[in-house]
């Protein structure tokens, strides 16, 4: 468990922290910019040189959340005053607010389509997994191979043969069409992935639950299952980011009912100018499930990553 | 507790069997020993009486039941893993009562029987820790508390000192033995360590490569081996083994060996052709050179209160187990003699003892 090598000095660790520091950075300084401009006025946001100090305004919210309509200065005259924070920032741009945008729409697809599919992929794969790993599966092997085959090209080069099936079947912009969809890319990591999980733990374990009196079923359910769950959390995470992130699927398939908010968000730039505070706080709400669901996980993550490095 | 028996038993993984048409009976309460070398078919013996694993043919019987195609589940049997597999995300207590929440118990009946078993392993100052931090013994003691809390018809063990250190080992072989003898349940324990065997087991089935050798009391395996198998396995230095070539009738109690008349018990086969002679070291005695089987003395081996003292023959060495106050000095011309009553001669082309007066009662079961 502890094979420690030597105790790094004090010079390697304040090396070791600049090194990671810089890093971390680098990668969130992109980050950091999206998330402060989607609190800028849209002149603001297009200034140039940048603003880095700025007063916050919720104009890219509203705009995100609002579709608006541009009024005359006699209509406005004519209107009563505004009612809420909102339709007072719309108003000093000369507009009014016509009715919702459809994001929160876009939003919730999003979140139906990529907690459902990583909820199949989970539960099909865990079982899969769990049979691959216990059971003689005839042509185990094979089958095993054949799942991974399924990832040796990327996805999008079967794109148009989906396209059309899914016209034929009635899936294209559904939301089970998604769900099917990103559940058959994702199941076959989360098939290998679970499996060298569970092989990693020992048959004693369920045979002990089969002795005390417990069906098979049970047997995984209570004593496997709870072996398994840092594999299973880090798997999910997986699969979540895949799905939440796709982009060209979802392109492809999805357009109304069903379209997720990866292909919403840049429509929003065509919607009256460049709209880059409205982009940046579509982009900002977008991050935040898989920031939490990683966060609520991250425990099991860790664990999960370095799994079967540190033998027991 | 219930009486067990395996009739023609038998496991094949593929084309390999493990299992040869195995057969023998435990009886109620007995200490049964299932004794063999690495690898030649204990753990799946073991597995299928418990239910683990599917038997290709053959019969089990637990009290009177036949259980061959039943899910251990259903069998009522207890089993103690060689790494002892408890529940490694509940506590002790939580690994203690649940064999008996599958079987829906009350609350109240959980409580005593809990008591009961904290009470006889002397465990109640572990109850609550996390088993991941327990000592090699307490696991053992847990492991064993999972098993007995239920009353179940019959113990299996795998292996279980297997995983303790040598010093601990001896320890909870005595507190095992002594927790059967107060429950008098009927165990079936697996080990491949003879000795172990011998001291703990009631009785003892001598399995090699898939096939039972030999079933019997420890006695009976260790003074009448069935095979030559059985004799070399058991006992330590191992019985001595003489190669000539003779022939042997029906009612001889004198053999010719090696060119003088040998007494042994009287045989009860006639056969003809290579034949083994087995003799323990301490039924060999040392005399002077003119007497019996002639050699030099090869090395001495000093154990305190005896003493190993190889002799080289013509036929071969053979080693003698002598009080150490006998002195034996290196390079000297010695004879050995043979206590008569405990020779077993043996086939060596079938590896099988010949039937004789020693050893009849025992052949006629294996
Ligand atoms: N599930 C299995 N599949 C294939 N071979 C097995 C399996 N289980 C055991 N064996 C083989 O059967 C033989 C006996 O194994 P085992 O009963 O575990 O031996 P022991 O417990 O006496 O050491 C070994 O050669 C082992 O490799
Ligand atoms: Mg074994």
């Amino acid at each position: 468990m502890s094979f420690s090598v030597t105790e790094p000095s004090k010079r390697q660790k304040s090396i070791a922290g600049f090194l990671v520091i810089t890093y971390a950075l680098i990668t969130l300084v992109p980050l950091f910019w999206v998330f402060i401009t989607g609190f800028k006025t849209p002149p603001d946001s297009i200034s140039y040189p940048p603003k880095v100090f700025f007063s916050p305004s919720l104009e890219g919210y509203v705009n995100l959340f609002t579709t608006r309509t541009r009024v005359t200065p006699e209509q406005m005259q004519a209107l009563p005053p505004p009612v809420g924070f909102a339709e007072a920032i719309v108003r000093n741009r000369d507009m009014v607010i016509a009715g919702p945008s459809k994001f929160g729409e876009r939003f919730m697809n999003s979140i139906i389509i990529g907690f459902g599919s990583t909820f199949l992929s989970i539960f099909l794969g865990t079982l899969a997994a769990y049979g691959f790993s216990r059971f003689n599966v005839p042509l185990k092997d094979d089958l095993m191979f054949f799942i991974l085959s399924t990832r040796m090209m990327p996805p999008i080069a079967v794109a148009i043969p989906i396209f059309l099936m899914y016209r034929q079947l009635g899936l294209s912009d559904t939301h089970v069409g998604m769900i099917l969809l990103y559940t058959a890319v994702n199941i076959s990591l989360a098939v290998w992935l679970l499996k060298g999980f569970i092989d990693e733990i020992p048959r004693e374990y369920e045979e002990a639950a089969l002795i005390d009196g417990y069906t098979r079923f049970q047997a995984f359910y209570k004593v496997v299952l709870p072996q398994a769950a840092t594999g299973i959390a880090s798997t999910a995470i997986f699969c979540l980011i895949f799905a939440w992130n796709e982009y060209a699927f979802a392109v492809l398939l999805t357009s109304g009912t069903a379209q997720t908010a990866p292909p919403f968000i840049p429509t929003i730039i065509g919607v009256g100018g460049l709209d880059w505070p409205a982009v940046a706080a579509g982009a900002t709400l977008f991050l935040l499930p898989v920031l939490i669901f990683t966060i609520v996980l991250r425990k099991h993550l860790l664990r999960g990553i370095t799994f079967g490095a540190v033998r027991k | 507790m219930a009486k067990i028996v395996i009739e023609n038993l038998k496991k094949s993984f593929g084309d390999f069997t493990a299992v040869h048409s195995s057969s023998f009976t435990i009886e109620d309460g007995e200490f049964f020993m299932l004794l063999g070398p690495s690898g030649c078919g204990k753990t799946t013996t073991l597995r299928m009486i418990a239910g683990l694993e599917m038997p290709t043919s053959g019969d089990i019987y637990i009290g009177g039941e036949e259980v061959s195609q039943k899910p251990a589940s259903k069998r009522d049997i207890a089993f103690v893993f060689q790494m002892f597999a408890l529940y490694p995300h509940m506590n002790v207590k939580r690994n203690l009562i649940y064999p008996l929440i599958s079987q829906g118990m009350k609350r109240k009946d959980v409580k005593r029987k809990l008591a009961e078993v904290v009470e006889i392993l002397g465990i109640a100052d572990i109850l609550n820790k996390p088993v991941g931090g327990l000592s090699g013994g307490d696991r053992q003691r847990v492991a064993l508390g999972r098993a007995i809390v239920r009353d179940p018809k019959a113990f299996m063990m795998d292996e279980p000192l297997g995983a303790l250190d040598a010093e601990f080992r001896e320890h909870m072989a005595e507190e095992l033995r002594a927790l059967h003898d107060r429950m008098n349940a009927t165990t079936v324990y697996v080990t491949h360590d003879q000795l172990e065997a011998m001291q703990m087991g009631d009785k003892i089935v001598v399995m090699n490569e898939g096939r039972v050798e030999q079933f019997g009391t420890p006695q009976e395996i260790y003074d009448k081996p069935a095979t030559l198998f059985v004799a070399d396995f058991i006992g330590s230095p191992s019985m001595n083994f003489l190669e000539f070539d003779g022939a042997i009738n029906t009612g001889d109690s004198q053999i010719d060996f090696d060119g003088q008349r040998l007494s042994v018990p009287q045989q009860r086969e006639s056969v003809e052709g290579k034949l083994v002679l087995g003799v323990r070291p301490e039924h060999v005695a040392l005399t002077n050179y003119h007497n019996g089987l002639q050699g030099r003395i090869l090395a001495t081996e000093y154990l305190g209160t005896t003493q190993i003292v190889t002799v080289k023959t013509a036929t071969g060495e053979v080693k003698v187990r002598q009080d150490a106050s006998v002195p034996a000095t290196l390079d000297d011309q010695v004879g050995l003699t043979f206590n008569a009553k405990t020779l077993t001669v043996f086939n060596q082309g079938s590896g099988q003892a010949l039937m004789s007066e020693l050893n009849e009662g025992v052949l006629d079961r294996g």
